[in-house]
């Protein structure tokens, strides 16, 4: 798994739960040091091992977990450089779930080498969308989830989602309702402001 | 087959496409009329000029920087399809660049764009993604500088602290653990700096007498402390700019760079062994030991070898040990000889 997957758990933990809590789950999952690099990578195991740890920790399921991950990412300061880059995706809502499906590439660009599961939007009418995950690692549909809560609400758009978890042969994929496009006032963004909202 | 004909008169003249439309795919557009003033303004550049651009003539417009000879509306007419570079005047601090193309009325439409002012203007205007058309490669652009700003950050982050991983290694492989003197090989490469150097240096070559019995009687742990107390005699007996080294288990090695004086340097071995005589107190018992010492000195002729240097200063540390330790010796021709003889006659013990 990419160093900057693995460091976006780390972070979470830290900044969410306090240094004592990441080194508890780094000493349970066998992390050592106790950190990792956001630009190297590492064994996929590993990765659960600290997911793992961190649901023991927390009492928390993985999917919660994960989740909470997603919404982290998006809300918090430390991270503001990944909600900026998510808000280049247009100036509502709707335009940022129309552009989910060149998510992917535009990961690509900031981070060649990341695994990003494919994205497929499929609108069934009267505000209902199926988000289609695609790819490898099925932890990241809930992670987008998340994501994509916290970014509902930077937009002020009010939207019900749901994750499934891939099963068998089908692809893992996200339900969601948009229920309303402007529902409260969002959160500013400004193309140039580079890191200041 | 001959393609469909469609020139600027059949889209604006004919109102194939309106105002709206054109707003819609060049936001950034404007036009003039045949009297040389703007006439129509494009939502996004109305937006950043602060006060109303329609109604301005030429010189009012605009100060062109390329092509320098465009003066008005016949030149920008002339211009047709070329690049044209200049400022606003209405925004002198962000320069533009513009596609000019003539119409039909005998005015000139101008489609603009920041170019390499890019991400200072959308700053200073606060643009906003609807403020491009969606075929504008802005927003793309915009995200990549950001999202590679960002990359870029946490990679150099990575490599400071592989700088400090490294530094620090480096360190641990030139310095002794116990002392933190330098070890053995910073020694070597230390020496070999200073026959390069070609300046006059000597090497004082130590070794502890009655180490051994403390170790063995009280411990390794006094055996340490020992050591350690020694490393600070050392460390005080010399200036910052010579080099002290645990070479061994209880052998020390030090440079002194132009420090060649055999007189002082003597006195200098000899507080040295005097210091090191000082019982050491260990939990109730006391550590006492000594220490001999050979001095060689290079007089910066180039003539020694590390090996031969290294060779000397051994010779007069045995020949400070035959003659009953606890005392410093400096190396001279034919002291091989006499340790030789003394050797046959009196094996040296080890301690």
């Amino acid at each position: 798994m990419h160093g900057l997957v693995n460091r976006s758990i780390e972070c979470f933990v830290r900044d969410t739960y306090g240094q004592m809590a990441w080194e508890d789950v780094a000493r349970c999952a066998g992390l050592e040091p106790a950190t990792f690099e956001s630009m190297l990578h590492y064994n996929d195991q590993l990765t659960h091992a600290v997911l793992e740890a961190i649901s023991q920790r927390l009492n928390k399921p993985r999917e919660a977990v994960l989740e909470d991950v997603g919404t982290y990412l998006v809300t918090h300061s430390n991270t503001k450089a990944i909600r900026r880059l998510l808000r280049f995706s247009g100036d509502s809502f709707g335009d940022f779930l129309a552009s989910l499906d060149d998510l992917p590439e535009r990961v690509k660009l900031a981070v060649p080498d990341l695994e990003f599961p494919r994205l497929e939007l499929e609108e069934r009418g009267n505000g209902q969308f199926c988000l289609w995950v695609r790819g490898a690692h099925a932890e990241f549909i809930w992670v987008i989830c998340g994501a994509m809560r916290a970014l509902a609400d930077d937009y002020g758009a009010l939207v019900l989602m749901e994750g499934h978890d891939p099963v068998g042969g089908t692809d893992g994929f996200i339900e969601l309702h948009l229920a309303a496009l402007s529902f409260a006032e969002g959160n500013a963004f400004s193309l140039g402001a580079g890191g200041a909202n | 087959m001959a393609l469909p004909r469609l020139d600027a008169q059949a889209l604006m003249g004919a109102a194939l496409l309106a105002p709206a439309a054109l707003d819609r795919l060049m936001p950034m557009h404007l036009q003039i009329a045949a009297d040389g003033h703007v006439v129509h303004v494009g939502p996004t550049l109305g937006q950043v000029s602060p006060v109303p651009l329609e109604g301005l003539g030429f010189k009012a417009l605009m100060g062109v920087l390329q092509p320098r000879g465009i003066q008005d509306l016949a030149g920008l007419r002339a211009a047709d399809g070329g690049q044209v570079r200049f400022r606003l005047a209405t925004e002198p601090e962000i320069p533009m660049k513009g596609l000019c193309v003539p119409t039909h009325d005998g005015g000139a439409l101008l489609n603009l764009s920041f170019g390499y002012a890019v991400t200072s203007a959308v700053e200073h205007f606060h643009l906003t993604c609807g403020d491009f058309a969606c075929t504008d490669l802005t927003i793309e652009m915009l995200f990549l500088i950001e999202a590679k700003s960002a990359a870029q950050e946490e990679q150099r982050k990575l490599n400071m602290r592989l700088q400090g991983d490294k530094q620090r290694a480096e360190a641990e492989a030139l310095s002794d653990g116990l002392t933190g003197l330098a070890n053995r090989r910073a020694f070597d490469a230390a020496l070999m700096r200073c026959i390069e150097n070609g300046a006059p240096f000597a090497v004082m070559q130590i070794d502890l007498d009655f180490f051994k019995a403390v170790n063995d009687t009280l411990g390794h742990a006094a055996g340490d402390a020992v050591l350690a107390k020694v490393a600070a005699v050392l460390k005080k007996e010399t200036r910052a700019s010579d080099l002290v080294a645990r070479v061994g288990g209880d052998e020390f090695s030090i440079l002194f760079v132009r420090f060649v004086d055999v007189g002082s340097l003597l006195d200098v071995a000899g507080r040295m062994i005097a210091h090191i005589e000082e019982p050491l107190p260990f939990g109730k018992q006391a550590c006492e030991i000594s220490a001999s010492i050979g001095i060689a000195v290079a007089q910066g002729a180039h003539s020694d070898t590390a090996a031969d240097l290294v060779h000397k200063a051994d010779t007069a540390l045995y020949a400070s040990k035959f003659a009953g330790r606890r005392q410093a010796t400096i190396y001279s021709q034919g002291l091989e000889e006499e340790v030789a003889r003394n050797a046959a006659d009196l094996p040296l013990p080890r301690q």
